[in-house]
């Protein structure tokens, strides 16, 4: 396994700009997902990584060897597509062995490792079957087997779990874990989905419109979004437009005044303030506000019961709404009574908001208008 | 929706059946009922030359256009849907242009074409097994090209990326992935182009010689002089071999899967 180098990766069709300036490191044995809504370039980064695809400027390296102009085949990565992409025309054993196959393993040695492989991925008693004889589960752990046959440097995953029912793709996603950290594969991960990102990766790319967002954990993307796309993008948030007074003090465009983390203040101005709904807590009506908490008066617009957590819109200010999620209280408790139409109060600690510039993208990717 | 299609096969296979049955009458003249039954005509067939001569030229001059015909149309089938070229749908439209071109104007044409080949170059192309091959592979191309292309089209191109990603250069990608996976469609282009000249009268009318005769032409050789039960029977034995040689495909691969 190697580090996997990006830098400055660039990808233009004519004036359509698909991957733009996209540097990025994947140290040995790390797995980095790339996320974004479809679209942002991701599937085209990785196919550039893969070989199938030449990049317009900037450098690929594996294991410190600069890959950027090889064809496919000269690369050793070890890719599994959304298809699958199994060889229809061979044995499940046949497909594993294809890639020793190609790199001139003796004959004993390619049937040991192909039997090891699909030990690996439990399969080991379907060699002799057609892919076509498979369930989709196992098909695609044939082409995991297929794929990490060969120890490729890098190991690439495009959106590998989008085929599979949602049950199997829950028990695919902690297999891939387990073998990516048991033989501690370099690896890069494309997928759509925030929630397989965050609980497969140990770092994220979060992309939009061939542009990286933000590169950290999942920890960090979610405490620290770097901009409102990001914001929306992992786990949901609560957006209020408006302008930073004073270190210190956010004036919403629906009037209300909230102290907010001065530490990421810059020059007052307009700004974007994100709070995350479970960070925000409900009180009766006329609660005043503690020091270092906000405390808004609202009205319940709707009570959304989810089982575990409800969850609780509330308009405030003018045309102002901010959602609440919290654990959903016993069955006694005041706030079970609440319904539409009740006034309550919506506090928060002023630490929990982070303030953001307003000029970000929206979830959908749409440019919003701002502050 | 049954009985639909009963109805269809039944008038599509009747005159199959009536060919089969007279071949087994008992008289010279047809006229039904029949007088009685007999193999006289079969042994009669199988006696005359011409028929068996016939056969042999048809057979040898089909399985050479179809080698030749699906060679060709395998590849222009590959170069239209892989590569984006100019003129590429106008080559695909001309590909399937002897499609449309009546069998005998066809013939017609190729007849003139080859006196003036002849003229120019100064050798035989005419009442040749070269000159007979050479019409019979403009039969084949069209449906070679059809059939090739939609296996080709329907082919999920990240399989063949899948084996370059394992190391494969794309010369073996295309040899031990491409090609395996295109095989349906190579077969029943076969299969198709094989037929396609076995059975053409039309376009090999003008194009036969002395000792160059298809089996189809026999046939029409031989009706032009009496018109007895033996024509029948030619048919017949043409028919069970066609149908041998479907089922044989079949076995490699299902027709019904891809026409």
């Amino acid at each position: 396994m190697s580090e996997l180098v990006l830098s400055s990766l660039r990808k233009t069709y004519g004036p359509t700009i698909a991957v733009d300036d996209v540097s990025l490191t994947v140290r040995e044995g790390e797995l980095v997902a790339l996320l974004g809504p479809s679209g942002c370039g991701k599937t085209t980064t990785l196919r550039m990584i893969a070989g199938f695809i030449e990049p317009t400027a900037g450098r690929i390296l594996i294991g410190g060897r600069d890959v950027t102009h090889l064809p496919p085949h000269r690369r050793d990565t070890g890719m599994v597509f959304q298809s699958y992409a199994l060889f229809p025309h061979m044995t499940v054993a046949q497909n594993v062995a294809f890639g020793l196959e190609m790199r001139k393993v003796a004959r004993a040695e390619a049937s040991r490792r192909v039997a090891d492989a699909l030990a690996l991925v439990r399969l080991g008693r379907l060699g002799d079957r057609y892919p076509r004889q498979l369930s989709g589960g196992q098909q695609q752990r044939v082409a995991l087997a297929r794929a990490l046959v060969v120890n490729p440097g890098v190991f690439l995953l495009d959106e590998p779990l989008s085929n599979l029912d949602a049950k199997l793709r829950l028990e695919v996603r902690v297999e891939i874990r387990e073998l990516q950290r048991r033989l501690g594969l370099t690896t890069v991960f494309v997928t759509h989905d925030q929630e397989e990102a965050l609980t497969l990766a140990d770092r994220l790319v979060v992309m939009a419109n061939g542009v990286v967002q933000q590169v950290g954990t999942p920890e960090e993307l979610y405490e620290s979004p770097a901009n409102l796309f990001v914001a929306g993008f992992i786990g949901r948030s609560n957006v209020l437009h408006g302008r930073v007074a004073e270190p210190g003090r956010f004036e919403s465009l629906g009037g209300l005044v909230l102290a907010v983390p001065p530490r990421d203040c810059g020059a007052p101005g307009r700004a974007a303030l994100a709070l995350r709904p479970e960070r925000l807590s409900l009180a009766p009506p006329g609660t005043a506000a503690e020091p270092g908490r906000n405390a808004v008066a609202g009205r319940v617009a709707l009570v959304t019961y989810l089982g575990a957590t409800s969850e609780y819109r509330v308009a405030v200010g003018r045309d102002e709404v901010l959602t609440a999620t919290l654990p959903t209280p016993p069955a006694s408790h005041p706030l079970r009574r609440l319904a539409a139409g009740d006034n309550v109060t919506v506090t928060w600690p002023a630490e929990a908001g982070r303030l953001l510039a307003p000029e970000g993208m929206g979830p959908d990717g749409a440019t919003e208008e701002g502050g | 929706m049954r009985a639909v299609a009963a109805a269809v096969f039944l008038f599509m296979f009747l005159p199959v059946i009536f060919v089969a049955w007279i071949s087994l009458f008992d008289q010279q003249i047809i006229a039904f009922p029949p007088d009685g039954y007999t193999l006289a005509w079969y042994a009669n067939a199988l006696r005359r030359q011409e028929f068996a001569r016939g056969f042999a030229t048809s057979f040898q001059v089909a399985a050479i256009a179809t080698l030749i015909g699906v060679t060709l149309g395998a590849a222009a089938a590959y170069a239209i849907v892989r590569s984006r070229f100019v003129g590429r749908e106008v080559l695909n439209t001309l590909l399937l242009g002897p499609l449309v071109v009546p069998g005998i104007v066809a013939g017609t044409a190729l007849y003139v074409y080859y006196v003036a080949l002849e003229n120019a170059l100064d050798l035989d192309i005419r009442a040749t097994l070269p000159g007979l091959v050479l019409g019979h592979i403009l039969l084949t191309i069209p449906w070679t090209v059809r059939l090739v292309s939609a296996s080709l089209i329907g082919l999920d191109r990240a399989i063949e990326e899948a084996a370059a990603n394992l190391g494969a250069a794309p010369l073996t990608v295309f040899r031990r992935i491409t090609l395996p996976m295109m095989r349906p469609g190579l077969v029943a282009a076969s299969l198709f182009s094989f037929i396609q000249s076995f059975e053409n009268l039309e376009l090999s009318l003008l194009l036969v010689g002395p000792g160059r005769i298809t089996l189809p032409v026999a046939m029409l050789n031989y009706l032009e002089f009496r018109i007895d039960p033996t024509i029948a029977a030619v048919a017949t034995i043409q028919i069970v071999i066609i149908g041998i040689l479907m089922l044989i495909s079949d076995r490699f691969v299902k027709l019904s899967r891809i026409v």
